[in-house]
C-alpha cells in the first residue's frame, strides 16, 4: 500500500524563486536563507519520494474571482509553470500523478470533504518555489523534478479561509486515502506558505519571530492544540498574509502520530528573516 | 444577524472578505487581465482608455491611475490581484508593499533587514505602534510632516 513517510513545511516567497532563477543565491542578502536548505536538498536525495502531495495556495493565477474553490485537488497529467505577470519561471513542467490523485479525491470526498477537482491549471510560485528550494535549480527543458506531484490548492486569498481545525482534519482524511491505495508508493506531504508577513497597508512588513517560533513548537509537539489557533490570532500576530500557515496543518494532520502512531522525528528545522517581506520557516518531519 | 468581523480592529489592515470582494470585483478582474502580455501593452499605451473598458467605478480608476495601492484596497482591491499592475510597471512585491507605508524603498528594505515591523502596539486600533493611523505616513515622509 501507499504510505506517507514524511512531511515538509516551507515558505514559498516569490522573491526566493526569482533569486534562484537570476543566480543570486550566493549574494549576502540571500546566502543565509539558502544555507538553511542545504540539508534539505541532500535529504531529498537520500529520501526520494515516489510522489509529493503539495499543499499550496494559488495567488490570483489559476483562480481569479471567477471561481474560488476552498480546496482544489489537481488530477491532471501535467501542469505548466504560470506567467504571473513577470513571465513564467524557467523551471521544468510539473508532472502529475492522476491515478493516486483521483483515488485521493474520491476517498476524501467520501470522508465528507467537498473537494473541487481540477484537470487543467497552471501552477504559480506557491508550488514551484518549494520544489526549487527542496530540489535545487533545475533546467526548464533538460532538468526535471524528482517525482510526480499532486497539487492541492487552498483558498487563502478571499476571507474566510478554511479554519486550522478543518485543515488538520483534512490532513487526517488524506492520510487514510493514501493508505487505501494498493500500489506501494512512498508519499511526502508538503505544507507551504507563511510564516509571519503582511503585504498591505500601513502595517506592511510585520514580522513576529517569537510568535512564529512558538507556533512551530506547538505544530511539532501539540498539533491538535495548534490547529485550534483562531484566524484572528494569525492576522493580529503574524500579519494578514500569515494566515497561509493553516496550510501547514493539512500536512501535519497526515502524520502517523495524529492517528495514534509514534511522534515524528524532527529531521530539520530552520527560521530566517527576511526574504523580501516575509519570515521564512522550514521543517522536515519523518514518520 | 451581522457577521462577526473581529479583524476590523487591526490597524493598517483591510481583510479581503466577501464584502470587499464584491466591491472590488471589476477592479480585480481588470488586474487579472494584465496576466496577458497583449493586454499589458494595450494598458500601457493608453491607461485611461483601457480602464474605461471595465465596469469599474470612477474612484477605482483614479486609484489605479494614481498607483495608490492603499486607495485601491479601500475600493475592494486585493494585493495578489493588484500585484499584476506592479508587474506591468516592473515593480517587485517588496516595492509594492513598501509603497503602502509612506517609507522610501530604501527605508522599507532596511526595516525588513533589521527584522521587520514589530507587532508591539500594532495589534489593535488605538495602540501606539508605527502602523497606527495617527503615525502615518512613516519614514522620512512622516518626519517631514512633523517638521
Amino acid at each position: 500500500m501507499a504510505r506517507i513517510t514524511a512531511s515538509v513545511y516551507t515558505s514559498h516567497v516569490p522573491a526566493i524563486g526569482a533569486a534562484m532563477d537570476l543566480g543570486k543565491t550566493q549574494e549576502d542578502y540571500w546566502k543565509p536563507l539558502f544555507a538553511g536548505y542545504d540539508f534539505s536538498k541532500q535529504w531529498m536525495k537520500d529520501n526520494k519520494p515516489d510522489v509529493i502531495f503539495l499543499v499550496y495556495n494559488d495567488h490570483a493565477t489559476a483562480f481569479s474571482l471567477d471561481l474560488i474553490p476552498t480546496f482544489a485537488i489537481g488530477t491532471a497529467a501535467q501542469y505548466q509553470p504560470a506567467d504571473e505577470g513577470w513571465g513564467p519561471r524557467p523551471v521544468p513542467v510539473v508532472q502529475g500523478q492522476p491515478e493516486l490523485a483521483s483515488h485521493i479525491a474520491q476517498s476524501v470526498i467520501q470522508q465528507d470533504f467537498d473537494l473541487t477537482i481540477v484537470n487543467k491549471m497552471d501552477v504559480d510560485h506557491g508550488l514551484t518555489v518549494p520544489l526549487s528550494l527542496m530540489c535545487g535549480e533545475q533546467h526548464p527543458q533538460t532538468g526535471a523534478w524528482p517525482c510526480p506531484v499532486i497539487p492541492f490548492a487552498v483558498n487563502v486569498v478571499q476571507y474566510p479561509v478554511p479554519s486550522g481545525r478543518r485543515c488538520f482534519q483534512l490532513g487526517q482524511a488524506i492520510r487514510r486515502a493514501v493508505e487505501s491505495f494498493d500500489e506501494d508508493l512512498n508519499v511526502h506531504i508538503w505544507g507551504t506558505g507563511g510564516m509571519s508577513h503582511q503585504l498591505q497597508g500601513a502595517r506592511a512588513g510585520l514580522i513576529n519571530r517569537e510568535w512564529d517560533n512558538a507556533w512551530l513548537d506547538q505544530l511539532i509537539n501539540d498539533p491538535a492544540g495548534c490547529a485550534d489557533t483562531p484566524h484572528i490570532d494569525y492576522v493580529r500576530e503574524a500579519g494578514s498574509e500569515g494566515i497561509e500557515l493553516v496550510m501547514w496543518l493539512i500536512a501535519r494532520g497526515a502524520m502517523a502520530d495524529v492517528a495514534g502512531g509514534p511522534a515524528p522525528k524532527v529531521a530539520h528545522r530552520f527560521y530566517h528573516v527576511p526574504a523580501s517581506n516575509t519570515a521564512v520557516g522550514h521543517l522536515i518531519l519523518e514518520n | 444577524m451581522a457577521l462577526d468581523k473581529p479583524y476590523q480592529d487591526v490597524p493598517g489592515t483591510i481583510i479581503f472578505d466577501a464584502e470587499q470582494s464584491r466591491k472590488g470585483y471589476w477592479l480585480n478582474q481588470f488586474c487579472m487581465s494584465l496576466m496577458k502580455a497583449e493586454n499589458r501593452e494595450r494598458f500601457k499605451a493608453n491607461e485611461r482608455a483601457y480602464l474605461d473598458e471595465w465596469a469599474m467605478t470612477e474612484e477605482q480608476k483614479q486609484a489605479v491611475l494614481a498607483r495608490d495601492l492603499n486607495w485601491c484596497m479601500r475600493t475592494g482591491g486585493n494585493i495578489y490581484f493588484l500585484a499584476k499592475i506592479g508587474a506591468t510597471d516592473g515593480k517587485s512585491f517588496q516595492q509594492m508593499a513598501g509603497s503602502m507605508t509612506g517609507m522610501t524603498e530604501e527605508e522599507y528594505r532596511a526595516m525588513m533587514i533589521s527584522g521587520g515591523r514589530s507587532a508591539e502596539g500594532n495589534r489593535y486600533i488605538g495602540e501606539d505602534g508605527d502602523a497606527q493611523a495617527h503615525r502615518q505616513p512613516q519614514g522620512k515622509a512622516g518626519q517631514a510632516k512633523k517638521d
